[in-house]
């Protein structure tokens, strides 16, 4: 219901002037609140396409929504076998990996995006991945194997053809995020692109935070380590006395 | 029902936390193990990101731990001055234990040296006590009038100065071995994430001949200071206590020990060091399978601490 209401004001929206297409998109969320029973989540993205004259060519118009989360370093460790067992051999440092990232995209992807225009605008995934003076020349097989764990976690995602493209105007699509969310900032990008050429991009932030109970605790173990970690303690030797007082009660 | 761990930051089934930490707080009170040694390995595989599993446990362990030397100082069957001199050498080795793990994290080895302590370790305790027991069963199960079992002889214990009575324990001897047994279990304890229960039990029945009803209440009374001592090391340097998942774990936890100490008593102690030690077996198994197999994914993603 209230994506319908949302497409009805694009839909006024649209008789606006302006560049030959734009995108005009909406979210189902504007924060995420992580509280003690967040067992993931999902934001759907919807939105319009703004035309001051009919669509040019012949090519269709596609849209591609990425989703990106905090990026962090990452070590990459490989298995290899010495003495008989499997140790940690060959590490890698990448430098910099999105916690999450989705693509969601009218068509399949190779067709949707040039490879000119994914390195001027860094819409996928292996552009997010920034692993610069590692001096392996393995290094593709650290990304690799980082792209296949996180994707069989649901923290990478690629879904070609996920995003509902009607009439070439009203566009809707649904991104689901895991359970094991990082904190910080997720960048939403909406593109239009026309040929593989980006037509016209739209961003914004979704504030993921945690909440309640759950950001009280965080912040005492980060800001008051000592306090907590005595807190802690007192705690667990509290209920062990009395969860081994309300045993004796019960038997005698 | 689902809950999401502030610390760990994962979302997890909150009655699997409760059974596991019922399931552990059973074999703690039933053996007087901590059980850190069967639950930071079940934690590493629910997902639990191991910094945070080891440090959660060592609080879980306080509080399950706690429960049941209120169980055992009921019975009398702790010997608090032998639990004393076990903790001045715990305390000292989980702090010289603490540096060597933050050494071995730094070249990203820690994973390796924590498994191969546990194959090592838990094989040959597993497999001493296992063959022990199982004499002294046989024995038991021959006709009475056999010869008397000759008392064991520990002649190079006795011959060590600073010798001290230790009541409870029925023991007058040196200060010096009890001293070694805990900086040792206590340096096992920080590399391992475990309490040392496991290693101590019969570290106190071979090495110090004390006798198996007070082993379990004396080392439990040890571990608790030692885990606690080393839970508020990791809340300070790596911030990774998760309070959450440690009531979770304890409230499953400490029903479970009451019930296991329970169970405790009314088995023989060959009975129960035999089945103790047919479970390290099991876990030592398991572990050094995992190291030998050729795992299906050769990459892992490290954790560069756990700070943010």
């Amino acid at each position: 219901m209230v994506r319908l209401i949302g497409l009805c004001a694009l839909a006024l929206l649209l008789a606006a002037p302006a560049q030959a297409e734009r995108v005009v998109a909406g979210l189902s969320q504007e924060a995420i609140a992580i509280t003690t029973n967040f067992a993931g989540s999902e934001i759907l993205i919807y939105g319009a396409v703004q035309r001051a004259a009919p669509p040019p060519g012949a090519e269709p118009l596609e849209v591609i929504v990425t989703v990106q989360g905090p990026s962090q370093p990452v070590t990459v460790r490989r298995k290899e076998r010495r003495f008989g067992i499997w140790v940690n051999a060959d590490a890698s440092q990448i430098d910099e990996a999105p916690s999450f990232y989705a693509v969601s995209t009218t068509a399949p992807l190779a067709q949707a995006l040039s490879q000119t225009e994914d390195l001027r605008h860094r819409i996928t995934l292996n552009q997010a991945i920034r692993a610069v003076g590692t001096g392996r020349a393995d290094q593709p097989l650290f990304n690799a194997a980082l792209i296949r764990i996180r994707s069989d976690d649901g923290a990478y995602q690629l879904n070609e053809g996920a995003v509902r493209f009607r009439e070439q105007t009203l566009f809707d699509t649904a991104v689901r995020l895991p359970a094991n969310l990082t904190e910080g900032d997720y960048l939403t990008r909406i593109i239009l692109t026309r040929g593989g050429v980006v037509v016209d991009l739209h961003e914004q932030l979704i504030p993921v935070r945690k909440v309640g109970l759950e950001r009280w605790i965080y912040n005492l173990a980060h800001e008051r380590p000592l306090i907590y970690g005595i807190l802690s303690l007192v705690i667990a030797i509290a209920a062990g006395w009395m969860a081994s007082a309300v045993f004796r009660y019960m038997r005698g | 029902m689902q809950i999401y761990l502030p610390i760990a930051e994962v979302s997890v089934n909150a009655f699997l936390l409760l059974g596991l930490g019922g399931i552990v707080g059973v074999l703690s009170g039933m053996f007087g193990v901590g059980g850190g040694f069967l639950m930071t390995p079940l934690l590493f595989f629910i997902g639990i990101p191991p910094a945070v599993a080891v440090a959660t446990e060592a609080n879980q362990i306080v509080a399950s731990s706690f429960s049941g030397v209120l169980a055992h100082l009921k019975r009398k069957t702790v010997d608090l001055r032998m639990g004393t001199v076990l903790l001045i050498g715990g305390l000292a080795g989980a702090a010289v234990g603490v540096q060597i793990f933050a050494a071995l994290t730094a070249i990203g080895q820690v994973d390796l040296l924590v498994k191969l302590c546990y194959v090592v370790f838990l094989g040959i305790i597993g497999g001493l006590m296992f063959f022990e027991s199982l004499r002294a069963i046989r024995r038991a199960r021959r006709p009475a009038g056999s010869v008397p079992l000759p008392r064991r002889h520990r002649g190079w214990i006795h011959a060590l100065p600073f010798k001290m009575r230790f009541r409870t324990s029925g023991l007058y001897i040196s200060v010096i071995p009890p001293l070694v047994v805990g900086v040792f279990v206590g340096v096992l304890a920080a590399i391992m994430g475990v309490g040392g229960g496991f290693i101590m039990v019969p570290a106190m029945i071979y090495l110090l001949g004390m006798p198996t009803k007070v082993v379990v209440g004396t080392s439990l009374f040890q571990i608790i200071f030692v885990t606690g001592f080393a839970t508020l090391m990791h809340a300070t340097t790596n911030y990774t206590v998760d309070m959450v998942l440690a009531v979770l774990l304890l409230v499953g936890g400490v029903i479970g020990a009451q019930i296991g100490a329970a169970i405790g008593v009314k088995l023989k102690a060959e009975q129960l060091r035999i089945l103790l030690s047919i479970m390290v077996l099991l876990v030592c198994g398991k572990l050094a399978f995992d190291l030998l197999v050729m795992p299906d994914e050769l990459y892992v993603i490290g954790f560069d601490g756990a700070g943010h």
